[in-house]
């Protein structure tokens, strides 16, 4: 259904009611389901939007204000524009999205679903001439849509190339319990952040009774900063299928799917040849290598713009045509996941390095990393450093390690783990990355003495303000007074009592919330009053002061009754 | 303050009502013979009972009514400024009330509906004297404008809700009122 | 003390279960109250409102739909715990608009109900004051969008005990909102009727029967006779005199 809304998007540039019917009609669902649907995706709109439609990322690396200046105003103000609004005449439409994964590539945006990267001033200039001409985008210069991966470090996993019969022959040949017992003895846990073991995941699920399974895999790569999986889809593409294939086997499942992030759909074509590639070689599909009861292959679903979709439970939900609302756990996808059955839900990483380990042994891999945490992992990294890019390391790595090898100097704090990690400070760069220590699905935000910490922590607390996905208060809610409280101290209107307030509320998300998201989504909140309190007491008025802007607050009176007396006005204080 | 001393002298006590109905005002009439009581141990300053127009400072103020124009917001500071302990009395003080429905509209629709396009209007102007204060975009509880330290629920409060207030403060303690009179409407 | 093979604790009293109970379940069977506003006897459990966020050991589980497990050492009636209750049906009251003194629903109104049960004094977050859809189309009942605290129990009824799937929730984070199974979206021209338990299972006053708003005068209303407590409790042992 998601591959119909998409079109019908593309083509009507919105979903209308009679569509929502009409799709309701050909896959027999509820209107309400459909609309429902609809209404949760970013991506989907219920009212047309411009024939050039343009979406900047506001993460706080390859976000619009990231280069130092406002280009989503600059847009605007070139093409008159109010952001969030279709220009009349139907041309042009602009808005902000979440993190769009070019985190290494500068200020970026989506046209049309298309990347544009290291957006700056002159280029969003020329850009709104383009677009004022309504020159098509096959006749833009094409250089603009190049997305370049620069990867800085290679270990383990990046110095291999894909080899994916290779690892088809040797898990055929060694078998489903061999294969599995080396994946278990391997150690590898998942690589999305959680860190469940990979071998044990794959066993339990086979374990699980069901009449069928399925592999999932999760590229939806939504925590903002992140942004290895886009390289590791466009170059590892194969050894990504083979390890789809690998846990198949081991599961015995005869259906996988992907479930890339809206943001990569430019990905789609390539993946999709890449997929056709693998079922000329026999890689896919029916008999799999000649195996007589060894059928698979892959389905290619492209969400619609929710971050919440990357939690397994939610992204299941959207695999099956609804909302993306996380599930009640227990029961736990390996037992009860898609259609509720047993289903393996894998991030990129993690079935790329599955591949590896089948194929190379896991002697190398068991014997790299720490022992709680073995192996490498694959880290985006961005922000105020020399050396944007990939890097692969081994866990155990020092922070401070990986700081000097990207160039980053007078680090003032880094997030690592995207918006839902961990906030570190200078006195904790000597820790180490590991499940056990620093955690992280692969996303570093680098920050570097001029940045204001609380700008970013107004970012984060909107990030997430905006992808709730609504369904219990304390995350629907508090992820919104958390917003406010924030922008009421950057205002100048917080106080002592808006520090206690904020901490209340943050623990209050954190532990009262149903999922992941709200059980994350106030760390950076609780760390930066811990870590960096000057960041909030710095602006902090001494006593109580009102919520709002008053004067602002008659703005509208004064407009509408053309006064400006001095009685029209009213201090703040 | 120590509990002696309030007991020697009366207590001030203010109160005004901004975007409400004086139905708070009339609630605490309501308490009828025991005011008299009561009055052995306080003495009014501004309020609509005296008629007084400035507050002086004060023990116990009492706001009824949320905050919907720029004398309100005059009025809600001169009462925080002055009174020891501030009270928002009633279900608009405290989150804005009935009055609080216009919220649902933009200001502008709200005061071309009544001034302009109202049944029975016949010089549609929307006012704009200089004397008259300007409305807020919002009705707005007076909380968040100025700290409240006790919040005195119901539309209105009980005569009950308000003596099991007042008894207290009188004799300097925190009142506590009971979950079973607890009432908002 | 443990608790046995098959029983719970809570807040150390031993509690009987039987294997597919839920915490709440067992619970409100036993006559042991734990607030809940998005939980309703006889229907399946959603997990939404987090009213029944109850503590076993250092986990904060909602009681309506974690499994009662053996020898489970459970913490509910806690001051910190009924503090965290107070600021979540804080954040419901701001979230949307209500207005008490101008809804029918009052005295009959369960979050109402939970606030008093929690001695909450003020709205004590910022007002959100949202514009939310009214939809009157409907001859006997009335959807007022802007009181809806998105529970998801007319939703359940419909789907799972009228068999007419007339609601559905839309929309993420503060966006979220009850949407109507109907090509229009109108309540109007979906099959519901009065006697639906959709129809008379909202908590609040977002879905209410037409022309019975004052029949009963306020005062005299459930909530003004009793507490969320004990009607909780009662509605338990109603749908267990149904089976």
């Amino acid at each position: 259904m998601l591959h119909r809304l998409h079109a019908i998007q593309r083509d009507c540039l919105h979903i209308s009611r009679e569509s929502i019917q009409q799709v309701a009609q050909e896959f027999d669902l509820p209107i309400a389901q459909v609309a429902a649907v609809v209404a949760f995706h970013s991506f989907f709109h219920t009212r047309p939007r411009g024939r050039f439609d343009i979406l900047f990322s506001n993460c706080t690396s390859c976000g619009y204000l990231s280069g130092g200046q406002d280009l989503l105003q600059l847009l605007c103000l070139q093409l008159q524009v109010t952001p969030g609004e279709t220009r009349a005449d139907g041309l042009v439409s602009i808005d902000e999205t979440s993190c769009i994964g070019m985190c290494d590539q500068g200020p970026s945006l989506l046209i049309n679903g298309l990347p544009i990267t290291h957006l700056n001033d002159n280029k969003v200039v020329q850009l709104a001439q383009l677009i004022a001409l309504e020159t098509p985008l096959p006749d833009w210069p094409a250089n603009w849509f190049d997305i370049h991966h620069t990867v800085h470090r290679r270990d383990w996993l990046l110095s291999g190339s894909p080899v994916p019969r290779e690892i088809m022959l040797k898990a055929l040949d060694i078998g489903r319990d061999n294969t599995l017992a080396i994946l278990l003895q391997s150690g590898l846990r998942g690589r999305g952040g959680a860190g469940f073991a990979t071998g044990r995941k794959w066993q339990l699920c086979r374990e699980a009774p069901g009449d069928t399974r399925y592999v999932v895999c999760n590229a939806d790569e939504g925590e903002p900063g992140t942004f290895k999986d886009r390289m590791l889809l466009t170059t590892y593409a194969e050894n990504l299928f083979a390890g789809m294939a690998l846990c198949a086997f081991v599961i015995g499942a005869t259906q996988g799917f992907v479930y890339l992030r809206a943001e990569y759909h430019y990905l789609l074509e390539s993946l999709q040849e890449t997929l056709q590639s693998c079922r000329r070689h026999g890689l896919l599909g029916n008999r799999i290598l000649g195996h007589s009861d060894f059928d698979f292959d892959i389905t290619l679903i492209v969400g619609a713009g929710a971050y919440i979709c990357g939690e397994e439970s939610a992204l299941i939900e959207s695999l099956e045509g609804k909302p993306g609302i996380p599930r009640i756990r227990p029961p736990f996808p390996v037992t009860h996941g898609y259609l509720g059955q047993p289903t393996v839900v894998n991030n990129v990483e993690t079935f790329i390095a599955a591949a590896h380990i089948v194929h190379s042994g896991n002697e190398t891999f068991r014997t790299t990393g720490t022992a709680s945490s073995t192996g490498t992992k694959i880290l985006s990294i961005s922000g105020d450093c020399a050396l944007p890019g990939i890097y692969e390391y081994p866990f155990g790595v020092r922070i401070r390690q990986i700081l000097d090898d990207c160039g980053a100097q007078n680090v003032q704090a880094m997030q690592i783990g995207g918006p839902a990690g961990t906030l570190l400070n200078p006195a904790e760069f000597g820790r180490t990355l590991a499940f056990d220590d620093v955690s992280s699905g692969g996303s570093l935000l680098i920050f570097g003495p001029q940045r204001d910490l609380l700008t970013i922590h107004r970012n984060f607390a909107r990030f997430f303000a905006h992808e709730s996905c609504g369904f219990c208060t304390p995350c629907r809610v508090g992820t919104q007074l958390i917003q406010k409280e924030l922008d009421t101290i950057a205002e100048g209107r917080g106080s002592a009592y808006t520090i206690v307030e904020l901490q209340q509320l943050a623990r209050l998300v954190q532990q009262q919330s149903h999922c992941g998201l709200g059980h994350t989504a106030a760390n950076h909140v609780l760390e930066g009053l811990h870590k960096f309190p000057l960041t909030f007491s710095s602006r902090l008025q001494p006593q109580f002061t009102a919520r709002f802007d008053l004067d602002q607050a008659l703005a509208s009176a004064r407009h509408i009754t053309h006064r400006d007396d001095s009685a029209a006005h009213l201090s703040n204080d | 303050m120590t509990t002696e001393h309030t007991t020697k002298r009366k207590l001030k006590l203010a109160t005004t009502s901004l975007a409400g109905c004086f139905g708070c005002h009339m609630s605490f009439l309501d308490m009828d013979e025991r005011l008299a009581g009561l009055l052995k141990h306080i003495e009014f300053d501004r309020s609509p009972f005296t008629d007084i127009k400035h507050c002086g400072p004060c023990d116990i103020g009492l706001i009824e009514g949320g905050v919907c124009n720029a004398e309100n917001v005059y009025v809600l500071r001169e009462f925080r400024a002055q009174c020891r302990i501030l009270v928002a009395v009633g279900a608009c003080a405290i989150n804005g009330g009935v009055p609080a429905m216009r919220n649902y509209f933009d200001l502008q629709d709200c005061l071309e509906e009544v001034y302009l396009r109202g049944t029975n209007v016949t010089h549609p102007h929307i006012p704009d004297d200089p004397e008259l204060p300007l409305l807020l975009d919002k009705v707005y509880p007076v909380g968040e404008i100025v700290p409240i330290d006790y919040f005195l629920s119901g539309c209105p409060p009980s005569a009950e809700a308000f003596l099991q207030l007042l008894q207290p403060l009188l004799v300097g303690e925190k009142p506590q009122i009971a979950k079973s009179r607890l009432h908002y409407d | 003390m443990t608790a046995g093979n098959d029983t719970i604790r809570i807040d150390n009293q031993e509690i009987p279960f039987t294997a597919g109970q839920t915490i709440m379940d067992a619970a409100l069977a036993a006559g042991v109250y734990i607030p809940h506003l998005c939980h309703h006897p006889g229907l399946p459990p959603s997990g939404n409102c987090r009213l029944c966020m109850v503590e076993i050991g250092n986990r904060s589980v909602a009681a309506c739909i974690a499994a009662a497990t053996a020898g489970q050492q459970i913490r509910n009636d806690t001051p910190e715990l009924n503090a965290a209750r107070k600021a979540i049906t804080q954040m419901l009251f701001v979230e949307g608009n209500h207005i008490c003194p101008s809804c029918e629903k009052t005295g009959n109104c369960k979050l109402q109900a939970m606030a008093y049960h929690l001695g909450m004094l003020d709205d004590h977050f910022p007002q959100f004051y949202p514009h939310r859809e009214l939809d009157a189309s409907h001859p006997d009942i009335l959807l007022d969008r802007s009181r809806c605290i998105l529970c998801d129990l007319c939703v359940r009824a419909s789907r799972d005990v009228d068999k007419k799937n007339v609601f559905a929730i839309a929309g993420r984070g503060t966006q979220a909102h009850l949407i109507v199974n109907t090509p229009t979206g109108k309540l109007v021209d979906s099959p519901m009727a009065k006697t639906d338990l959709a129809a008379n299972i909202c908590p609040v006053g977002a879905i209410l029967i037409k022309e019975k708003g004052y029949e009963v005068p306020i005062g005299q209303r459930i909530y003004d006779r009793q507490t969320i407590r004990d009607i909780g409790l009662y509605e338990q042992a109603e749908e267990k005199n149904k089976e």
